[in-house]
């Protein structure tokens, strides 16, 4: 079982209405070793095993494959791979894929699934009506994770800004790298909006959701979301990606 | 007559050109390839995920589940594809070598699929497909406090070789000299066994002997599952 303490995140400030972005944390800094299961990235009580380490014995070690990070005391290692886990208070997308009678089953593409429960609903939904005319089959949701229990995740989608799908793309990414694609206070989306126009959610597991004007900007912004992935790890990468959308943008 | 020379010219504590690739089946969440010499493994990890019948899921940890085969063109003789015996069995020990090093209680109720196959047979399978199988689930995130490392020792003609081909696994001599094969399998970074598997006759200093120069190959088979892993980014 994953530790309680890793699934409080703080709680978000919900002001705009779209605008749902967690801060991911993340910080450009300088180049990181690769590191591989069981290596040992530090010796010594000096230094704090943290996230995806482990102490054994006198040593630390990864316990998965990626990125090393030392800050200070605390060591960790940003994982490069591997499927999304659901915490509390992540903002994810998913597919409806079923309806009970007094829920939906949302695909979040993850190990667990989802289930979205009337009661946590926007307005009020009685038990005898057409739960399909809400969130119908295959429709995308915007969801948030109440929590996370042995077997499935509770969803809800009562605050301001979830909502299911209507128009606009889908774009699947690996759920690792979704801290690169928000950036730091949401400059990295927030830089994509503002060149393309489009309205874009991106959400914790990976799936970002994008609606623009035209067909040509969301495009364009799933361009530029690749290139994020691909380049992941470049340095100045924030820079890399305006330059690329001044240069699309210019020739209209 | 002892087995002093091999039939490659090798030294009896060299393997076969090793190479190692990571990435290798685009869809999958983790992939690698494992070349000793013409034997070559490729491995895909995919999860963890929903687990699928119900009653099989733990719910105090995930499970892994292996799948080794060799592909029909990987042998000589056409080998009749799908599962056999044989292949059964190296499933269920591949799953059991490489279960001490995984984080499964993170994962409670899902599973972890491994699916290994053989393109090209020449001795020492198994241990292609473990070496490949470790590769591929450090590659797919899954958590992990070590790498698992295998190589096929062998007691031929009255000494020990490491990394058998097909021609010494068939070498045969009167009584105690003929070829045995000893797959094993360590934990990479504190060595401890992982898999031993043994059919044939082996005298106890022998099997010591085997364990030490196995010992001393996964040390070589670490070094290139680090680098690659590295040169992936």
């Amino acid at each position: 079982m994953i530790k309680k303490q890793e699934f409080d995140e703080q709680p978000q400030e919900m002001d705009g209405g779209m605008d749902i972005h967690q801060d991911a944390g993340y910080e450009e800094k300088k180049e990181r070793r690769i590191v591989v299961p069981g290596e040992v990235i530090a010796t010594g009580q000096n230094f704090l095993p943290g996230e995806n380490t482990k102490r054994d014995g006198q040593n630390i070690i990864a316990t998965r494959f990626g990125l090393l990070d030392i800050e200070e005391r605390l060591t960790k290692v940003i994982p490069l791979s591997g499927t999304y886990i659901p915490r509390r208070g992540n903002v994810v997308i998913g597919k409806v894929i079923d309806i009970t009678y007094n829920g939906w089953l949302i695909d979040i593409d993850s190990p667990y699934s989802a289930f979205l429960p009337i009661i946590e609903c926007k307005g009020f939904v009685s038990k005898k009506d057409d739960l399909s005319l809400i969130y119908n089959y295959g429709e995308m949701v915007i969801a948030k994770v109440l929590g996370v229990k042995g077997k499935g995740v509770d969803l809800t989608t009562r605050e301001r800004g979830f909502h299911n799908l209507e128009e606009g793309m889908i774009v699947r990414v690996n759920s690792n790298k979704v801290p690169r694609v928000i950036g730091k206070q949401g400059s990295m989306v927030n830089l994509i909006k503002e060149y393309t126009g489009c309205n874009i959610v991106v959400g914790q597991n990976g799936l970002i959701w994008i609606k623009g004007e035209n067909i040509e900007s969301e495009l364009l912004a799933r361009e530029a979301i690749k290139m994020i992935t691909e380049k992941s790890f470049v340095e100045g990468l924030t820079d890399k990606v305006k330059e690329f959308l001044e240069a699309k943008t210019k020739d209209k | 007559m002892a087995y002093t020379k091999r039939f490659d010219g090798r030294k009896a504590d060299q393997m076969r050109e090793v190479e190692a690739k990571v990435g290798v089946v685009p869809r999958a969440d983790g992939s690698a390839m494992f070349k000793f010499g013409d034997t070559i493994a490729i491995a895909a990890v995919y999860g963890p995920r929903h687990l699928h019948p119900q009653f099989l899921q733990d719910p105090q940890q995930g499970i892994i589940r292996c799948s080794y085969d060799m592909i029909s063109f990987s042998v000589t003789e056409r080998k009749r594809p799908g599962p056999a015996r044989r292949s059964q069995e190296i499933s269920d020990v591949t799953a059991r070598s490489l279960e001490p090093v995984l984080l499964l209680s993170q994962f409670p109720n899902t599973v972890i699929d491994v699916f290994i196959n053989i393109v090209q047979a020449d001795a020492g399978t198994r241990c292609a497909g473990i070496n490949a199988a470790s590769l591929a689930l450090a590659h797919a995130g899954i958590p992990m406090t070590d790498l698992v490392g295998a190589i096929s020792v062998g007691s031929l003609g009255g000494s020990v070789v490491v990394d058998l081909t097909k021609e010494e696994e068939d070498y045969e001599e009167d009584g105690e000299k003929a070829a045995t094969d000893i797959p094993m399998a360590f934990t990479l970074r504190d060595k401890k066994i992982s898999l031993l598997q043994l059919d044939g006759k082996v005298k106890p200093e022998d099997l010591k002997k085997a364990i030490e120069a196995g010992r001393k190959a996964s040390e070589a088979i670490y070094e290139i599952q680090k680098e690659a892993l590295r040169g992936l980014k």
